[in-house]
């Protein structure tokens, strides 16, 4: 059998899942597609973004939903030099744990500085990219390309430098 | 479940009650000597099995080792494209990429002269008669579509033949 061409096939395996949010993700994801971000407040107080369900520590209900800036702090990053096909950036980019203004916990998120690695750096500042609003009355079909917000954390295509314009 | 109470600015806004999360997982299947060596043959209609030399179990498709005993399958037995099924499903339900119109009826098909079903499509013939023990025969795709893939097997369906003892397939239920 030393002579057999061994053959090679493509193989994609594909689950087209939906989750339902519940009231504390979906307000998330509500505010996400309105253009702004949510969190929730802890029972210690602290502001937690992305908000969760359930107390970290107590394990308590939570149930107080509160606005937070769409700028804030990078905690960490970590570069990426060569994305992958679904990510958020096309070209090398960071991702970074953001604290945003009036959150206390950093939220994963993409950081474009134009593909200049130099350009970040632990505790700088940077603002959200927001994808548009969708236009009343649009009825694009969906081809899976995002052009519009629609309640999915890539409504923040990604964070930028603060100041860009 | 306790009240959530919200910024103003999302009061009475229509919430967002699910989010689309779709996994895609994106292979290079490479088949291996003995599964190659199955296919290319299967481009010519012929199928063959392999027999463990220690538990005499004939494996179709071959695989080039017995998955009990751990040994090469050297010895080939050609098999033909006749078979007995084992056990069938009734697929009334769609998803997403299926080409076949519900209901329609999958079946785990014994070859004869084997020891392990393989599955695949039974048709022209009503999918509430489908029964174990029914004897089927493949039918091929055209020549001219013949690939080293099984589906160069386009179905199988009834050859005409009494059904199968159950003894002759009990092994396999």
């Amino acid at each position: 059998m030393a002579d057999v061409e061994v053959l090679t096939a493509p193989l994609v395996i594909e689950y087209p899942f939906s989750r339902t949010t519940g009231p504390v993700i979906g307000a998330f994801f509500t505010a996400l597609r309105e253009g702004f971000i949510v969190g929730i407040r802890a029972v210690d107080g602290r502001v937690l973004v992305p908000p969760t369900e359930y107390d970290p520590v107590t394990s308590e209900s939570l149930t107080e939903m509160v606005e937070v800036g769409n700028a804030g702090e990078v905690l960490t990053w970590a570069w990426v030099h060569e994305p992958l096909p679904d990510q958020p950036v096309d070209h090398a980019f960071a991702w970074a744990l953001i604290k945003l203004d009036g959150a206390d916990t950093g939220m994963l998120h993409a950081v474009d500085t134009g593909g200049d690695e130099s350009a970040m750096a632990t505790g700088m500042r940077v603002q959200a990219r927001w994808l548009p609003a969708r236009p009343d009355g649009d009825a694009t079909e969906d081809d899976g390309v995002r052009r519009f917000r629609e309640g999915h954390i890539l409504d923040i295509a990604c964070f930028e430098p603060e100041g860009n314009a | 479940m306790p009240e959530i109470t919200l910024p103003a600015r999302l009061v009475g806004v229509d919430p967002v009650r699910s989010i689309r999360t779709p996994a895609r997982l994106d292979f290079n299947y490479t088949a291996g000597r003995a599964s190659s060596h199955f296919l290319h043959r299967v481009a010519n209609k012929e199928l063959y099995g392999q027999r463990c030399p220690v538990c005499k179990m004939v494996y179709v498709p071959p695989r080039g080792c017995c998955p009990t005993d751990g040994v090469p399958t050297v010895e080939d037995v050609e098999l033909r494209d006749n078979g007995t099924i084992t056990s069938f499903c009734v697929v009334n339900v769609p998803f997403m990429g299926t080409l076949m119109e519900i209901p329609y009826v999958s079946a785990l098909i014994l070859l004869d002269n084997s020891d392990i079903p393989i599955m695949h499509l039974i048709q022209e013939v009503p999918y509430d008669q489908v029964h174990a023990g029914m004897r089927v025969e493949a039918v091929w795709v055209p020549d001219e579509e013949m690939g080293p893939t099984l589906e160069s097997i386009k179905y199988f369906r009834p050859n005409g033949e009494e059904d199968a003892p159950y003894e002759s397939y009990k092994d396999n239920v």
